[in-house]
């Protein structure tokens, strides 16, 4: 690892966490309702939304009411994102005339971005009119991102409550979480991004007379759009569907060193934040960087090895980037469930790809997804402590809750269903008729793409490894529903675990009760998603990057 | 009490029918109970079938030999599960077979009045019913589970305590509950007949050693739930390995699909069958363990809830101190010689019945070096409660008294001197009782009347608090000293002046705060607050109200026992918890040795993966599985003994359960597999 790649490292961290530390108390005083400055500004416009939905922000909910409300909130957009691409042609705000997208492509667009996966059967400024990009795409960027963070928000109440009925009121956890925390990020890097040269117009294509014209063709048109403030939410709400096909690789989406600092630091800075908006709810500041720790602990050894093996490589990157930049962003993005790249991972060596695919594939916990990563962390950590509960004797407790067969039910169903996902989704694949035709290279490296693709979508990340084409009606579809499955059939899980967790009693600690905001449990933690991952994997990624890497050059 | 004689881990006679019990318990409609060791069973069945077909057609899945080995060695993982098992189970069923014998059918004489005098009728005891009323005679065996309704009766119980001194049963008070099975050695009983035939004492006690009743408990269930997901996640990736291997091939030209044996292999090789084929036995051997304390659990589950107790509220008396109270010094008034006082006090003792006044005898003949005895003409005078004192007159005219110091106070009309006044404070502020003892109107000093903690009950409790457990001392001493003896015994808090109703309401302000509580308890006032603890422990020389209250039976009638069922409790979490860690460590070694030899003829450079270096692809698989299966047999014993329970706090537990099941777990299985395969390659048995 070079000198500068190191220093990028270090630096990117640091960064990260000055900036996660702030946020996450600021998002803590959010939630509990304590923002007051924010609420002086921003106050009015809230009471006005509950006003117009009829909202009573006072009423709260138990968690079949609260996931009811967000499954029809969900489903709701996922259809209205459906019929936006299948009538884009009739509508205004398409400059290009784009044609009306097919079917099994809209579903599989509406299921990704409604689950806040962002995966991309399509090339964005080829196949999305400006309106469905804004209307659909860009609200379903801050809706899911959303979504996620109030799911955490009611898991959070039910670690504090006790003898509770309720979790809380999705409408305002939904409101809150966009109106004082994406919206006013999303703005602020926004305005950055556009002060350093990236679009924002509603206009059509721009046309260039080029100095050289290559046979006939003697000008280029250059899309153009509301691309910045797309941008801004893709990378903060763990989204990555971006405006153009080649995503964060494209001039006009990353055009700079600087932007794709602000833009990789963007990926993880709400995830990161969460942990400690955790500890500052839970009233356990320990436990808020326990889990932080365990993260980044996760991360580390992928992010070295990434960096390590793209060292030299220049495939597939951005020559105004350079590999250090790009191996960290291949990193966060997967560690993220985010999901955006600024280099093509096809192109990586055999291990270096083999790092983004592993992040998925533990499940998008480390840091994971706005809201999903921590509570997808939640869920290990329950598991954990189960299994070191029993190795001290007693019956083991999380934040004073006893985790009892209903937690392990549903937690053990929240890690199942992303394993299973990825495991079904390959395997279909591999007996498609579809795939060889679909495969850009033969052997273990077609196998990976394959791979990828579903780790991608069954753990709601989007991001591709290139190479594939996924536009087929068996990707589309299949594709389509590892991602539905994997989002709702963990929500629903996690809602379940934080109604029943506000209903128990909490148990005070003693010299008996494990601490879980320790180095021992970050250990624990970091051993449960790793012997999961691992060992879920191990068979597949051995047929995989695995292969390729000890087959050596072909 | 009987000294329960440790059983040897494999008794020879147990183990030859727990050897063909293993065989029994292959019944796939008892199996499906525990869905790992199903799966492996279906596995088993499965590589059978694989067998045979390469037996008749020469060219089967695999060679048959090693088809035929794999299969051999799956239904031994099997077996062996089932041995531990039933291993378990015959531990317990002596037991049960020597409390059969007790429970035998006797002739019982129902009375048709609740009084000795009326008509009997020969019932046999299978017949009687609650309600129904008993007359017992010397000599006689009590046919059923009562309370006495009259008489008093010396009582051997030794067919259920194991204790072999008899002891009085009497009506009315604490003392008035019989076991069925019991037999009576003097005088009569009239019993009142409490629970219905089938349902006694004795019957559940047989269920319970035999294991006919135990249902899961709670912790027992959710730790089937993990296992059970993580059965379908190791099931989904043999499965899909199927295909992914078949593409592999296509894509690569070359080699062949993996194996569906080595597949079935993997699959029984990566499930927790380590854990699954010994969580039965871990939970029967701790109600074995409980058994062997002389503790009767109605469930499973409060053995387990003992393991999660963090409040122990313990009595005083008999508890944390012996009976009674004891006098422990003589400090005698100024210019009285400490021998006149001891000499006054003891005289004032000898007619005194009760344990402080012998104790006083005791203590003075100590210090006198001589025994006291009355002198002719002596005139005893007793104790009353409304002269709160007690003495002896004599016939040279001395009157002495010893009692309370406000009422020697009140006798000596002029109240006491300063002297023996600052003793008596002095006395009481120790919390010890003052007596103060005077002759005539002369005031020869104090008595020091003390409760003697047990010896050994301060470590104890300091283990209790270093595993995270506060102990609450319940008293019906006054504060001070209640608060005295508190810290004599290094107990964290104590409750004194002690009502029943203050008992109920300190346990539910526990609960309220989040704790688990634990109590013994004997009398008919202590059901309400057994009832309301987490976890109750009867005494069984009780009262039957006791013992229906609580969850747990003490045979031994010790209440310090309290402390052993916490850690029997702990102990069967701790082993289920470590050999599931170990058992899920256990599979990176495992994949090294499988994963390569599965996948090598497709891609070649996965050998580099061996790096056990193990002989070949067939002998790597049946290594692991060789391994996987003997594994179960080796840590039978563990299973059966339970972890050792230490005093530490839970970080320091983990860490060094962490390491040893979990890193060992990790490595272990490497030079295990090894070794394996060194055998076989060398033996020639594998190819």
């Amino acid at each position: 690892m070079s000198g500068a790649g190191l220093t990028q490292i270090v630096v990117y961290w640091l960064a990260l966490l000055l900036l996660a530390l702030p946020l996450g108390a600021y998002m803590a005083r959010v939630y509990e309702g304590r923002a007051t400055f924010a609420q002086r500004v921003l106050g009015p416009i809230e009471r006005a939304l509950y006003r117009m939905f009829g909202v009573r922000a006072g009423a709260e909910h138990g968690w079949r009411r609260y996931a009811v409300a967000l499954m029809l909130f969900n489903v709701l957009g996922l259809v209205l994102v459906f019929l936006l691409q299948r009538v884009q042609l009739w509508l205004p705000g398409n400059p290009n005339d784009l044609p009306n997208v097919p079917p099994q492509v809209a579903w599989n667009t509406a299921t990704s971005f409604a689950t806040n996966t962002n995966w991309q059967a399509y090339g964005g400024e080829t196949t999305m009119s400006h309106l469905t990009q804004a209307l659909a795409l860009g609200v379903q960027n801050f809706v899911s991102a959303a979504t996620g963070m109030a799911v955490l928000v009611a898991v959070v109440r039910g670690f504090t409550r006790r003898h509770a009925e309720h979790v809380g009121n999705f409408w305002v956890d939904l409101t809150r979480s966009t109106l004082y925390i994406l919206l006013p990020l999303s703005i602020l890097l926004a305005i950055l991004l556009v002060a350093r040269g990236v679009p924002m117009t509603t206009g059509g294509h721009a046309t260039a007379h080029l100095l050289q014209p290559a046979g006939h063709v003697d000008e280029q048109h250059l899309a153009l759009g509301p691309v910045a403030s797309q941008i801004a939410i893709k990378q903060l709400g763990t989204n990555g569907g971006g405006f153009y096909n080649a995503n964060s690789a494209h001039p006009f989406e990353n055009p700079t060193p600087l932007t794709n600092f602000f833009e990789c630091l963007a990926l993880l800075l709400i995830p990161a934040a969460l942990c400690f908006t955790f500890g500052a709810l839970v009233k356990n500041r320990r436990q808020g960087w326990g889990l932080f720790v365990a993260m980044f602990v996760l991360v580390l050894p992928f992010l070295i090895l990434a960096v390590h093996q793209e060292a030299g490589n220049m495939e597939g990157k951005e020559v105004r980037l350079g590999e250090s930049a790009s191996a960290l962003w291949a990193t966060a993005t997967t560690a993220a469930s985010n999901g955006s790249v600024n280099s093509m991972h096809d192109s990586y060596t055999p291990l270096g790809g083999l790092a983004p695919m592993v992040l998925m594939q533990l499940g998008e916990v480390a840091f994971g997804g706005v809201g999903s990563g921590l509570y997808g962390m939640l869920m290990f950590a329950i598991v954990a402590v189960f299994i070191s509960g029993l190795m001290v004797g007693r019956t083991p407790e999380l934040l004073g809750k006893k985790i009892e067969a209903f937690e392990m039910k549903m937690a053990t169903l929240a890690i199942l269903v992303p394993c299973l996902a990825t495991l079904a989704g390959t395997a279909l694949a591999c007996v498609a008729g579809e795939t060889p035709g679909a495969l850009a290279n033969p052997g273990p490296h077609g196998f990976s793409e394959v791979l990828y693709a579903f780790s991608s979508q069954a753990n709601n990340n989007g991001s591709a490894f290139a190479g594939l084409t996924a536009s087929g009606d068996f990707y589309t579809t299949a594709g389509g529903i590892c991602m539905w499955v994997a989002r709702y059939w963990i929500i629903i899980p996690v809602l379940a675990i934080a109604g029943s967790l506000a209903r128990k009693k909490t148990i005070p600690a003693s010299a008996g009760t494990l601490p879980t905001d320790g180095p021992l449990f970050v250990v624990l933690l970091v051993g449960t998603v790793l012997l999961v991952g691992a060992l879920t994997f191990v068979p597949a990624l051995a047929l995989g990057p695995i292969a390729e890497q000890l087959g050596g050059a072909p | 009490m009987k000294a329960p004689t440790p059983r040897p881990l494999f008794d020879a006679p147990i183990a030859r029918r727990a050897a063909l019990e293993a065989l029994g318990k292959l019944d796939p409609r008892r199996m499906i109970k525990n869905p790992v060791m199903f799966v492996v069973e279906v596995g088993s069945a499965f590589t059978t079938l694989l067998f045979l077909h390469a037996v008749v057609t020469g060219d089967g899945d695999a060679n048959p030999a090693f088809v035929g080995a794999i299969s051999l060695w799956l239904w031994f993982t099997v077996l062996f599960a089932n041995f531990a098992e039933a291993m378990a189970e015959g531990r317990g069923k002596a037991q049960a077979d020597s409390l059969r014998r007790a429970r035998r059918e006797v002739p019982a004489r129902r009375l048709a009045e609740p009084h000795r005098g009326a008509a009997t009728t020969e019932t046999p005891s299978s017949k009687l019913d609650a309600g129904d009323h008993v007359l017992v005679a010397a000599g006689e065996v009590i046919p059923s589970d009562g309370e006495i309704v009259e008489g008093v009766a010396a009582v051997d119980e030794s067919a259920i305590t194991g204790e072999s001194a008899p002891v009085i049963r009497e009506s009315g008070g604490d003392r008035s509950a019989v076991t069925g099975g019991t037999r009576v050695l003097s005088d009569w009983l009239v019993v009142r007949i409490t629970t219905a035939p089938g349902r006694t004492f004795l019957d559940r006690m047989i269920a319970m050693v035999e294991g006919a009743v135990r249902k899961k408990t709670p912790n027992e269930i959710a730790l089937d739930i993990l296992l059970a997901g993580l059965t379908i996640i190791f099931l989904l990736v043999v499965v899909t390995l199927l295909p992914m291997s078949r593409f592999a091939v296509e894509q690569a030209g070359g080699g062949a699909p993996v194996a569906l044996t080595t597949l079935v292999a993997l699959l029984v090789c990566l499930i927790p069958t380590t854990i699954g084929g010994l969580l039965s036995a871990i939970g029967i051997a701790g109600m074995d363990r409980m058994i062997q304390a002389n503790v009767i659990a109605t469930s499973g589950r409060a053995v387990e809830a003992a393991g999660d107790v963090d409040t122990l509220l313990l009595d005083k008396t008999g508890t944390i101190t012996y009976g009674n109270r004891s006098a422990t010094g003589f400090l005698p008034a100024r210019g009285v010689a400490e021998a006149e006082l001891a000499e006054a006090a003891t005289l004032a003792s000898l007619a005194d019945d009760t344990p402080e006044g012998k104790s006083i005898v005791a203590l003075g003949t100590a210090v006198l070096g001589r025994a006291v005895v009355a002198p002719a003409g002596a005139v005893q005078v007793p104790f009353t409660a409304q002269t709160r004192m007690s003495g002896v007159d004599l016939t040279d005219g001395r009157a002495i008294r010893k009692g309370a110091s406000d009422a020697i106070a009140r006798r000596l009309g002029g109240g006491l001197p300063a002297d023996v006044r600052s003793q008596v404070d002095g006395v009481a502020k120790q919390g010890a009782t003052p007596l103060v003892v005077a002759s005539g109107d002369r005031v020869l000093g104090v008595v020091r009347l003390a409760d003697i903690v047990k010896a050994g009950i301060r470590e104890r409790f300091a283990e209790m608090r270093a595993l995270g457990i506060r102990t609450v001392m319940i008293t019906g001493d006054n504060p001070l000293t209640a608060a005295a003896i508190a810290v004599e015994a290094g107990v964290d808090d104590f409750l004194a002046e002690a009502t029943p109703e203050a008992k109920l309401a300190m346990i539910r302000d526990y609960q309220d705060r989040g704790h688990l509580v634990a109590m013994t308890g004997d009398g008919t006032n202590d059901a309400p607050a057994l009832a309301q603890a987490d976890v109750a422990v009867a005494m069984n020389s009780g009262t039957q109200a006791a013992k229906e209250a609580g969850n747990m039976v003490d045979l031994d009638s010790n209440p310090t026992k309290l402390l052993e069922v916490v850690t029997v409790g702990k102990q069967m979490l701790m082993t289920r918890g470590a050999l599931t860690t170990f058992s899920i460590a256990n599979d990176v070694s495992k994949y090294f040795a499988i994963i390569p030899a599965a996948l090598v003829s497709t891609y070649p450079q996965l050998a580099a993966l061996n790096v056990m270096r193990l002989h070949s692809p067939q002998s790597a698989v049946l290594s692991a599985v060789i391994f996987n299966a003997l594994i179960i047999i080796a840590l039978i014993p563990v299973a059966l003994r339970g972890l050792a329970v230490r005093a530490a706090p839970a970080a320091v537990t983990l860490r060094r359960n962490l390491l040893v099941y979990g890193l060992g777990g990790l490595l272990l299985p490497f030079p295990f597999i090894k070794a394996i395969d060194l055998a076989l390659s060398g033996l020639g048995l594998v190819s």
